[in-house]
Formats: C-alpha cells, sequence, structure tokens
C-alpha cells in the first residue's frame, strides 16, 4: 500500500510529463493550443518571417506569403499567396502545424475552421516588436528570444551613439508613402527616429501614420526629408515645396526598395534601420553638406554596409 | 421557339453549365488535379477537395445567383435598366461596417472579443442592412420608387465617405479594404454556403410569388395600381428581398461587381420572358457567371490566383459589349 502511494505520484509524472502542451494568448485575445512546439510553419507577413529566422528556426518554415523575401533563404519556399489574399489551398497542403498571420487579414476565420491553428499577431511600435519576438521564442522553444531582443536593442543604441552631436538637432520629416502619410512619434520609425535623437516634425498627439497636408510639411520646413525611392520622384512639383531648405540644399534620404523594406517592417531589422537612417542623418547634417544648390547629389543608401 | 419553351431551355442549359463548373472547381487549384486523384488516400488531398475546393465553387454559385436574384429584383423594382444590387446603399453600409471593424480591432480588449466573435462577415451584414435601412429612412419608407433611388445613392455616397474617413484614420486597415472591395470567394466554406442558401431559396421563392407584381409595375404604376396590387406590399417585399440577398453575398465574398447587373441582362437577351421566370433564369444566370468566373481565378495562374472580381467583370463585361455591338445594327440595345 505505501509502495503503491508512493508509485502513483510517480506514475502521473510519467504519463504527463511528456505531453508539453503550448498554449499562447495571441493578439486577438484568442488562446491557441498546441500539443508542441510547432514543426511545420507557415508565415503570412514579412515581420514575422524575419522574427521566425532571427530566431534560428528558419527551418520550420515550410511556406510564406508572397512578399516576404529576407532572409535570402526563405525566397526558395512555396509562396502562398499575400497577407490579405492568402491561398487557402495551398496552406491547407503543406500541413502547417501553425500559420502565423497579421490581426487584420480576413483568412483567419477560414484556416481556423479548417482545423487549422492560427497566431495572430500584430507590431506597431518597438515595444510590439519585442512582445512579438518573445511569444515566437515561447512558440519555437529559443530559450535566449529575449538576449535577441537585446542585441537588437543594443543595435539601435549604438546606431545612435554613432551620430554626431550636431546631428542631433536635426529636424526630420518620414514620409512613409503617397497620401502624403507620415511616420508618427508613435509608429516604429517614430520611436526609433526618437531612440537616434533627431526632432520629428510630426506633433505626437497625430497617432502612427497621420495623412498630413502638404503644407504642414512647408510650415515645419524640415531640415532632412526621407522618403522611399518610389515616392521620391516629384518632390519639388508639390506645391510650395520647391521652396523647402532641405529641397534646396538636396538633404533628401532616398531610400531603395531593399532599403525601405528594412525600415518599414516592425520586425528584427530594426537595428539595420536605426543604421540606415542614422548613417543618411550624419551624411546630411548641416555641419556636414557643402551648402551649395544644385551640386549636392541626392544621398542613396544602396552601397552601404548593413 | 415560344418563350416559355426558351425559358425552360435556357434553364437547362445554365443548370447542365453549373454542374460541369463545379466538376471542374473540384479538379482546380494551387495542388492541381493530383488532389482529386489522391483524395482517397491522402486526408489532407481528401480535405483540400471536400473542404475548400467544392464549398467555394458552390458558394461561388449560390453567391452569383443571390447576386443575379438581386439584380433582376431592383432592375424590376426600378424599371431602370442600370440597377443593380447595390444600388440601396448596402454595398456601402458592408463596406463601411467591415471597415469599423477592423479598425475598432485592438482598440480596445471588450471591442475585439466582441468582434471576434461576431467576424467580420457579420459586420457587413450588419453594415449592408443599416445602410438599407438608412435609405428606407430618409425615402419615409417604399411609396415613393424615385425617392427610394435617390436616397440610396446618396446614403451610398455619405457612406463611403464614412468609410474613407475610417481608413485615413487608420491606415493599416487599407489593405485589408482594398481586398474586401475587389471581391473574393476563397474563404467560403460550409457555413457560408448554408447560410447564403437559406437566404437564397426564400428570397427567390418570395421574388417569383410576386413575380406578376413586377410584371405590372414594368407598365408604370398607374397602370399597376389599377390593376388592384397591393404596390406597398409588393415593394416592402421586394426590398427586403433585395436587402438580404445583397447583404447574405457581400457579407460572405465582398463586394463583386458587375454580376448583379449583367446577369439580368444576358438572360434577357436569350430568352425574353416575364418576371417570375426572369428572376430565376437571372440567379441561375448570375451563379454561373460568378462559378466560371471563381474557376478561371483559380486556374489562369495556378498555383498563384487572381481576384475573382476583376474576372467577372472581364467575362460579363465583353459579353454584354459583343451583344451590344452584334444587336445596334439592328437598332435594339439589349432586347
Amino acid at each position: 500500500m505505501t509502495r503503491l502511494t508512493f508509485m502513483l505520484p510517480l506514475l502521473w509524472l510519467l504519463f504527463t510529463a511528456p505531453v508539453q502542451a503550448l498554449q499562447l494568448v495571441d493578439d486577438r485575445g484568442v488562446a491557441v493550443d498546441l500539443a508542441s512546439s510547432p514543426r511545420r510553419v507557415v508565415s503570412l507577413l514579412p515581420s514575422l518571417t524575419e522574427t521566425v529566422c532571427e530566431l534560428g528556426r528558419c527551418d520550420r518554415l515550410v511556406g510564406v506569403d508572397r512578399y516576404s523575401n529576407f532572409p535570402a533563404q526563405v525566397r526558395g519556399l512555396p509562396q502562398v499567396g499575400g497577407g490579405i489574399d492568402p491561398n487557402i489551398e495551398a496552406i491547407v497542403a503543406l500541413k502547417p502545424d501553425v500559420v502565423l498571420m497579421a490581426t487584420s487579414s480576413r483568412g483567419v476565420q477560414r484556416l481556423e475552421s479548417l482545423g487549422l491553428k492560427v497566431i495572430a499577431l500584430e507590431s506597431r511600435n518597438l515595444a510590439d516588436v519585442q512582445r512579438v519576438m518573445g511569444k515566437l521564442g515561447q512558440l519555437l522553444e529559443v530559450a535566449d528570444a529575449q538576449r535577441i531582443w537585446q542585441a537588437i536593442d543594443a543595435g539601435v543604441s549604438a546606431a545612435a551613439q554613432s551620430l554626431p552631436a550636431a546631428a542631433r538637432t536635426t529636424r526630420v520629416y518620414f514620409e512613409v508613402s503617397h497620401g502624403p502619410y507620415a511616420a508618427g512619434t508613435t509608429s516604429f520609425i517614430g520611436e526609433t527616429l526618437l531612440r537616434l535623437g533627431v526632432k520629428n516634425i510630426i506633433a505626437p498627439g497625430l497617432g502612427p501614420f497621420p495623412k498630413i497636408n502638404p503644407e504642414y510639411v512647408v510650415r515645419a520646413n524640415p531640415d532632412l526629408i526621407m522618403i522611399g525611392e518610389r515616392n521620391a520622384q516629384g518632390l519639388e512639383q508639390r506645391p510650395g515645396w520647391a521652396s523647402l531648405r532641405a529641397l534646396r540644399e538636396g538633404r533628401l534620404c532616398v531610400f531603395t526598395a531593399d532599403d525601405s523594406d528594412v525600415l518599414v517592417r516592425p520586425g528584427p531589422r530594426m537595428a539595420e534601420a536605426a543604421r540606415i537612417m542614422a548613417t543618411c542623418i550624419a551624411g546630411k547634417s548641416r555641419s556636414t553638406v557643402v551648402d551649395k544648390p544644385g551640386r549636392v547629389a541626392p544621398f542613396r543608401t544602396g552601397g552601404l554596409p548593413g | 421557339m415560344k418563350a416559355s419553351r426558351r425559358a425552360l431551355v435556357l434553364a437547362a442549359v445554365l443548370l447542365a453549365a453549373a454542374a460541369m463548373l463545379l466538376i471542374a472547381g473540384a479538379s482546380v487549384g494551387s495542388t492541381g488535379f493530383d488532389s482529386v486523384l489522391q483524395a482517397r488516400q491522402d486526408a489532407t488531398a481528401w480535405q483540400i477537395v471536400w473542404d475548400i475546393r467544392l464549398p467555394r465553387t458552390l458558394g461561388a454559385w449560390v453567391a452569383g445567383g443571390l447576386l443575379g436574384l438581386a439584380g433582376a429584383v431592383a432592375q424590376g423594382l426600378f424599371r431602370n435598366p442600370l440597377a443593380d444590387p447595390y444600388l440601396l446603399g448596402s454595398a456601402s453600409g458592408a463596406a463601411l461596417g467591415v471597415a469599423l471593424a477592423l479598425a475598432l480591432f485592438g482598440a480596445s480588449p471588450f471591442a475585439t472579443q466582441w468582434l471576434v466573435r461576431l467576424g467580420l462577415t457579420g459586420a457587413a451584414f450588419a453594415g449592408a442592412v443599416a445602410g438599407v435601412l438608412l435609405t428606407l429612412a430618409l425615402a419615409k419608407g417604399v411609396q415613393h420608387t424615385l425617392r427610394l433611388l435617390l436616397a440610396g445613392v446618396i446614403v451610398g455616397v455619405v457612406l463611403s465617405a464614412a468609410r474613407d474617413l475610417v481608413t485615413l484614420a487608420v491606415p493599416d486597415i487599407l489593405q485589408a479594404m482594398q481586398a474586401f472591395m475587389l471581391g473574393s470567394t476563397s474563404f467560403v466554406g460550409w457555413t457560408s454556403c448554408a447560410i447564403m442558401a437559406g437566404v437564397l431559396v426564400p428570397g427567390a421563392g418570395l421574388a417569383w410569388l410576386l413575380g406578376r407584381a413586377l410584371d405590372g409595375l414594368a407598365l408604370g404604376e398607374a397602370t399597376a395600381a389599377s390593376l388592384g396590387l397591393p404596390l406597398a406590399a409588393v415593394r416592402v417585399a421586394l426590398v427586403a428581398v433585395l436587402a438580404l440577398a445583397t447583404g447574405a453575398a457581400v457579407a460572405q465574398t465582398g463586394l463583386i461587381a458587375f454580376v448583379g447587373l449583367a446577369a439580368p441582362h444576358l438572360v434577357r437577351s436569350v430568352a425574353p420572358t416575364t418576371h417570375g421566370r426572369l428572376v430565376f433564369l437571372s440567379a441561375l444566370m448570375g451563379g454561373v457567371l460568378l462559378m466560371s468566373a471563381d474557376v478561371l481565378a483559380r486556374w489562369l495562374v495556378a498555383p498563384q490566383e487572381l481576384p475573382v472580381g476583376v474576372l467577372t467583370a472581364v467575362l460579363g463585361g465583353s459579353y454584354l459589349l459583343w451583344l451590344m455591338h452584334r444587336r445596334s445594327g439592328r437598332g435594339g440595345v439589349f432586347v
């Protein structure tokens, strides 16, 4: 009898220990139960793809969306549509243990009704990036997820420290897309600018990506304009913009498509994004640019290290 | 050939086409025909054919049917060949509903929980019905067709503007909104099929019962009233069919263009008939139109997919253009 009472807890341990149930609450507030850490993962958002790979679990990805293009090894994976138009059949055919996607995607309900596990995550700022990295670390059994995050965080700080003190007074306008939509102070881009110590011309109360009036930029007259290659055409033709100090003096950071990917994705390449911005700011700050209109070629970031 | 005989032949042809398209729909997709061959052995292949391809193909048929039915009812009710199912503010209402749902998502834990339960389809349906109710309130009921039409246009414009305001405030949802505006049959499952069929069958039945009243309305309101038709009751019933059919289709598939407008015209061009038969034939035609668009969308650029709304416009539109071109030589436009 005493032997039996001794054995019972052991037996209980024996039967329950190998089944390591995993529960995760995603950004919809839905608790997702998984029997074990997923071996086959489909990611439908580039920033999530990059995070999975940064955590060293790239080998578990079996499919990605058509916009996931980094790191290079995900380019060979089957593409299963985009975040807004996921190809349900192609995803099911890959037999994933879990599908990672944005909360705003329409496919979430459909995929769940087909019996797939869906984890919907959304990053809007630096804290979100850290949180998503922690969640994915927990999901994919990565013990040092927080250490990886700290390395990224240190990278951002290092980029900030690399900036000369004179550059700190630079007042920056970052245009995310036509509209024009600006990067506000609460967006991850705005937060990076803040970490770099430069000033964002967008007032803090305007939200993450406010659609602004072009006259707002004219009034603020920024020292530096940051913009993607695709939107950089015809800036001088915008009403009143020809007189902008930044345009007259060629203080313009035009980012290539590849650099734009780094800058606009709230993922693990935030340190690289900070470096790209810092290099441009340092090269374009008032102390270094010779004040001769027309002589200064627009700054290109294509050949930069990082 | 007698008109009734023609209608019967057309119905038979459309049903046969639907059956063939159903088979095609089951065999076409990003994993190709292999899924059909392996369906017996492989559980995933079975799931792809039975749980994804079949409900989506049937769903396209039923959604197209709903839009075709709504189009025939709208054109009869408003005596206007340009009337389409989205006329009474249901489309812009649904779009606003989806935009609000997407924007409020994550705004507060309470809203998020509630929205997860309601889903985007629920938000779209609620928005569509609210849009029509707003139109009815503005038009002060259904007595005046012209006032109803105007109110519908105004509500459409105002709600679209409201949707634009929401998207401007939360630009994150721009892409998701665009996907909704293009329309898609990708996310239709068996539940969606059942819901849509549950609206289509009674809706088509009711519209068929009101077919004679629609015939009467076609002769003008005064004539219809002199025939002793209870016009007010008829209009309420027709608006209800129109709103529910459109709302159900839009909620499950998004804003699919052109099917509702083109289906009744296509039917009339082949077999001019009474409204009682027209609503049925138009539903069948709409179904076949959307179903073929769905199959082509999966097939043309496989393993990728085209947005189905683009294809409905190309398919229906080019056929109508050809028809106009052919008929214009003989004096008529469509008839």
